[in-house]
């Protein structure tokens, strides 16, 4: 008999999210806003069901589906990000179209489907999650339909994500010809039985696995989707893109590669050390040569995810205790970059709901006209260039060390060069807010109060981590715990 | 609660205080620029005290690490294992000085900035910052603290400097911050080496010495690490040929800045060569001192003939930083008892002295808008008192005795003809050039005709007269009274380990 209750938290979003899209069937005229308001409400009920999870044994639906501590985990991360992520719509969206309803469903769908990436168990409900997270995303960076821009995203979007759909399906078949499974454990058992010797059949299905988690997650070359699709996109929906999505990706590429493909790391390490290389600096260069903040940010954000591959890298040794380390550590630098990332665009999105403009031009004297969103937005600058006081310095320099290992030191050396390069186009962006006077036309304003809390209480959150890490890297430690 | 134990409060206090300083001020509103100036000002003298109270309570001739306190902070999580990462506060005969030099010029720094009128709360704000990551620098005895509160000083810089700054302001802040995040590059891949290779899953630091001393690094990788550190924390000791942001980034900043930055900031790179790379890597230090005292010695000339070309009172004062930085380098690579007192000796001096000329640049330039030395001349008709401190501080600057200058290199001069009489030679030759420049500006600034452009003048102020006569009293006790202070260092020094006598 399958256990039904392991997934009542996902029926409650899901039924919330049907009840949004009814809602507005039902009563056209609702205000758009007190939608958001209900998706922010349903996010929570989302996260408050969950806690009953928290240290619940780790069970399987019929093998496809796991809850454990590392589902729990990012069922917290998914209520969080779409929580924060409805808030920030509410203004920006009531004011840029008349329909709002499928916008918060597929929210709160698309939380759902984030979490259930982190919780399969099996290659091909993993790949139904995925396709869950990025149908929803495909419409949703399409949102503004009369816009070019939006199009332009969304059809890239949904052009290289079908293509990397069928590369990463591709792989899994091969996979699956090779092991004659497709559950991790099966995966993982077959591979320790193969006699030595390198398989063709098996290096290609690993090269097109990696690279169809490597476009999710938008690791360079898999990545050019990424600045369009960010700089398309509504904004709440960018910063969903530059969280939810590395995050379920994130959760992926751990247990592909931290269990399935496991005992394979001598076949995939060079690989993904490569990836990872090449991601954080083509990210970080070309975040260079930017003008607006949301392809800066869609860049800086692919040198992160670079960092992240890193500790991927570093599983590659097969010590097993290393990839537990390494992995709570990367989870733990997820955390921070998504609370930094989230306060980033909180900000932001103040800022743009006012100005309407979101290039780094556009953001001069922002100290003087707006000094809370200068901080906000400096604190997560810092943060992503891994300076102390704010997350960024703490999780990164954790990391790094757990994923310490003598073959892998030009990689971790690379990647501090790499936060040292990003420092100098964070600071571009500092020098816009702080040194100079803003235009005669913006005068100073009071932002929306909800909004300017969210980014008080992410601004805290990002303080906390970065100087007291430890309930966080604990939290973390005990959902990768659950995996090994 | 023992008194020791309750003495490891007084550190924390120590360390509370800049943070407390920063909260308060976030809270007061933005035009209450009295209040925010007291909040300042209160802080400091709290500092100002508890620093004395540090170097006068510090012991010697018992252990050498006092006023220990220790409070776990994360362990047994991932690859931290017990006392993985601790909030490690504790003093030794070097920090004591080091905190006491902070002490002082925080407090200097703050009675200089009290006319300061645009943007008060900002500026008060980062100027703690940048104290706060100072002083945890120099009482961290735990690596990840140790770093953080490295890495946090450099954090303000870039706004203090390019707000408040004034010539070429953005260009020198830009310079001065990813130099100096640039060299962190360095201590950032050193540190994940040498906690990497120690294998004991923590970052303390007492266990990480120990552990470079046991054997634990063995040789080769202790060789292969320590230039890491040595050009990660060069640079912000302005290492030569890693200075160049030095003189810029002087020029740019406003007057407690740059009192802060040279006098205690640059000093933060050296105690970082001393706490990472002599005491982790001993053996690694011993293999490359030869090298770092080229350096050093480099450093020392080049910076005394840059200074000798100059005609921007901060670029002196700028290239002067370089070649007294170079003799604390010299020092340190005697790697002997003498040497290495003397280098210690050096960073107290050079911080109070470069403090004192900072400030006076800071009270001409107010009132004149140049510093070309071209420009003056007779000044001392005018301006008696100002004249009268720069004085002090160039002679202290040229080792003249009676004054720290001379105590600290006459150190440094007999350690390196110790180990290496040619350096020794040649680091007396930077110091007889430092003689050359400082009279030339003398002459050109204070003495002659007064140029009647200056005629109106004002001479300094009472708060600025506060300050620079605390500066002044420090390099005179210090070079007519040392002993307190060598018998600190000394009695450190002597367990430094790799450290002959």
């Amino acid at each position: 008999m399958p256990d039904f209750t392991l997934f009542i938290p996902e029926y409650i979003a899901v039924s919330l999210a049907l009840l949004i899209l009814t809602t507005e069937l039902i009563w056209p005229k609702v205000r758009k806003d007190l939608l958001a308001y209900m998706t922010g409400v349903a996010a929570i009920a989302y996260g408050v069901a969950a806690i009953p999870y928290i240290h619940h044994a780790p069970s399987t639906f019929e093998g496809v589906l796991s809850t454990g501590d590392f589902t729990t985990y990012f069922r917290f991360l998914a209520s969080g990000i779409v929580l924060v992520i409805s808030l920030l719509s509410a203004h920006y969206i009531q004011k840029r179209t008349y329909s709002g309803g499928e916008y918060y469903s597929l929210l709160l769908i698309a939380g759902v489907g984030m979490t259930l990436m982190a919780s399969a168990r099996e290659l091909l409900t993993a790949y139904i999650s995925l396709e869950l997270l990025s149908f929803t995303l495909y419409i949703l960076v399409g949102y503004f339909k009369h816009e070019r821009r939006a199009n332009e995203a969304s059809l890239k979007y949904i052009l290289l994500g079908a293509f990397s759909s069928a590369m990463l399906l591709y792989g899994i078949s091969l996979l699956y010809g090779i092991t004659g499974a497709t559950s991790y454990e099966g995966i993982a058992a077959a591979l320790e039985l193969r006699t030595a010797g390198t398989d063709p059949g098996m290096i290609m299905a690993i090269v097109l696995i990696i690279a169809g988690v490597g476009f999710k997650v938008s690791a360079v070359p898999f990545h050019m989707w990424a600045p369009d699709a960010y700089e398309g996109a509504p904004l709440p929906i960018t910063a969903f893109l530059a969280t939810a999505s590395k995050a379920a990706g994130f959760a992926l590429i751990i247990r592909i590669f931290g269990e399935a493909l496991f005992v394979d790391g001598p076949e995939w390490r060079a690989l993904i050390a490569i990836l990872a290389a090449l991601t954080m600096t083509a990210g970080n260069l070309i975040a260079i040569q930017q003008v607006s903040m949301t392809r800066l940010i869609a860049y800086s954000s692919i040198g992160q995810v670079g960092y992240m591959l890193v500790v991927i890298a570093a599983m590659g040794f097969g010590d097993s205790a290393q990839a537990a380390n390494g992995s709570s550590a990367l989870l733990l630098h997820l955390t921070g970059y998504i609370v930094s990332t989230l306060a980033l665009f909180t900000a932001l999105t103040i800022w743009v709901n006012r100005t309407g403009d979101d290039s780094i031009r556009g953001m001069r004297g922002m100290a003087k006209a707006q000094p809370f969103l200068a901080l906000v937005i400096t604190a997560a600058l810092f943060s992503f260039a891994g300076l102390p006081f704010f997350a960024g310095f703490s999780t990164k320099l954790l990391m790094f060390q757990s994923s310490m290992r003598d073959g892998l030191i030009w990689l971790i050396g690379l990647a501090v060069l790499n936060s040292f390069i990003s420092l100098y186009y964070y600071l571009r962006v500092m020098r816009q807010m702080y040194l100079f006077d803003p235009p005669t036309d913006i005068k100073r304003f009071n932002p929306t109060p909800i909004l300017a809390i969210t980014a008080g209480l992410l601004l805290l959150a990002m303080l906390f981590i970065g100087i007291f890490p430890g309930p966080t890297f604990e939290a973390a430690t005990n959902a990768i715990a659950s995996l090994y | 609660m023992s008194f020791d134990e309750a003495q490891g409060y007084i550190l924390l206090g120590a360390l509370g205080v800049p943070f407390l300083a920063i909260i308060a001020t976030l809270l007061t509103p933005g035009n209450q620029k009295m209040v925010i100036r007291y909040i300042s000002l209160f802080a400091s003298a709290i500092i100002f005290a508890l620093s004395i109270y540090i170097f006068v309570a510090y012991q010697t001739g018992t252990d050498v690490i006092q006023m220990e306190f220790s409070w776990p902070w994360i362990e047994n999580v991932g690859f931290l294992k017990t006392n993985g990462i601790s909030l490690h506060l504790g003093v030794d005969g070097i920090s004591v000085l080091m905190v006491l030099l902070t002490g002082v010029v925080a407090f200097a720094g703050t009675l200089v900035s009290w006319k300061l009128d645009y943007r008060t709360k900002d500026f008060f704000i980062l100027y703690w910052v940048l104290l706060s990551g100072v002083l945890g620098t120099f009482l961290a005895l735990d690596l990840f603290f140790f770093f953080f509160f490295y890495e946090l000083a450099v954090v303000p810089l870039y706004l203090l400097i390019g707000v408040w700054g004034g010539t070429r302001k953005e260009y020198g802040a830009m310079k001065l911050t990813l130099m100096l995040v640039g060299g962190s590059v360095g201590i950032w891949i050193g540190i994940f080496a040498v906690v990497h290779e120690a294998g004991l899953g923590t970052f303390d630091l007492p266990s990480l010495w120990e552990a470079g001393s046991n054997g634990a690094l063995n040789p080769n990788f202790q060789k292969a690490v320590f230039p890491f550190f040595a050009i990660g924390c060069g640079v912000l000791a302005g290492l030569w040929p890693f200075h160049t942001w030095s003189p810029d980034g002087h020029m740019s900043a406003p007057t407690a800045v740059s009192m802060v930055h040279a006098g205690v900031l640059m000093k933060l790179g050296a105690f970082g060569i001393i706490r990472l790379g002599i005491q982790i890597l001993p053996e690694g230090a011993e293999f490359w001192m030869p090298a770092l005292i080229i350096l050093g010695t480099v450093g020392a000339l080049y910076g005394a003939l840059a200074a000798l070309t100059q005609r921007d009172l901060k670029l002196i004062s700028g290239y002067s930083s370089v070649s007294h930085m170079g003799f604390v380098l010299i020092g340190l690579a005697t790697l002997n008892e003498i040497g290495v007192t003397g280098a210690v000796l050096q960073m107290f001096s050079h911080g109070v002295m470069t403090a004192l000329v900072f400030l006076l640049i800071g009270a001409i330039y107010d009132q004149t808008h140049v510093r070309d030395i071209g420009q003056f001349g007779g000044i001392a008709k005018v301006m008696p008192l100002w004249v009268a401190g720069y004085v002090i501080a160039g002679l202290a600057n040229v080792g003249l005795p009676g004054l720290s200058g001379f105590t600290a290199e006459f150190h440094i001069f007999v350690g390196a003809f110790k180990t290496y009489p040619i350096v020794g030679g040649l680091a007396i030759l930077a110091a007889a050039i430092s003689a050359t420049y400082m009279l030339r500006m003398f002459a050109q600034v204070f003495w002659g005709p007064l140029n009647p452009k200056w005629r109106e003048l004002k001479d300094i102020t009472p708060l600025e007269g506060i300050s620079a006569a605390l500066l002044i009293s420090s390099i005179v006790i210090m070079g007519v009274l040392w002993s307190p202070f060598t018998d600190r260092i000394g009695h450190t020094v002597m367990n430094l380990p790799g450290v002959t006598s």
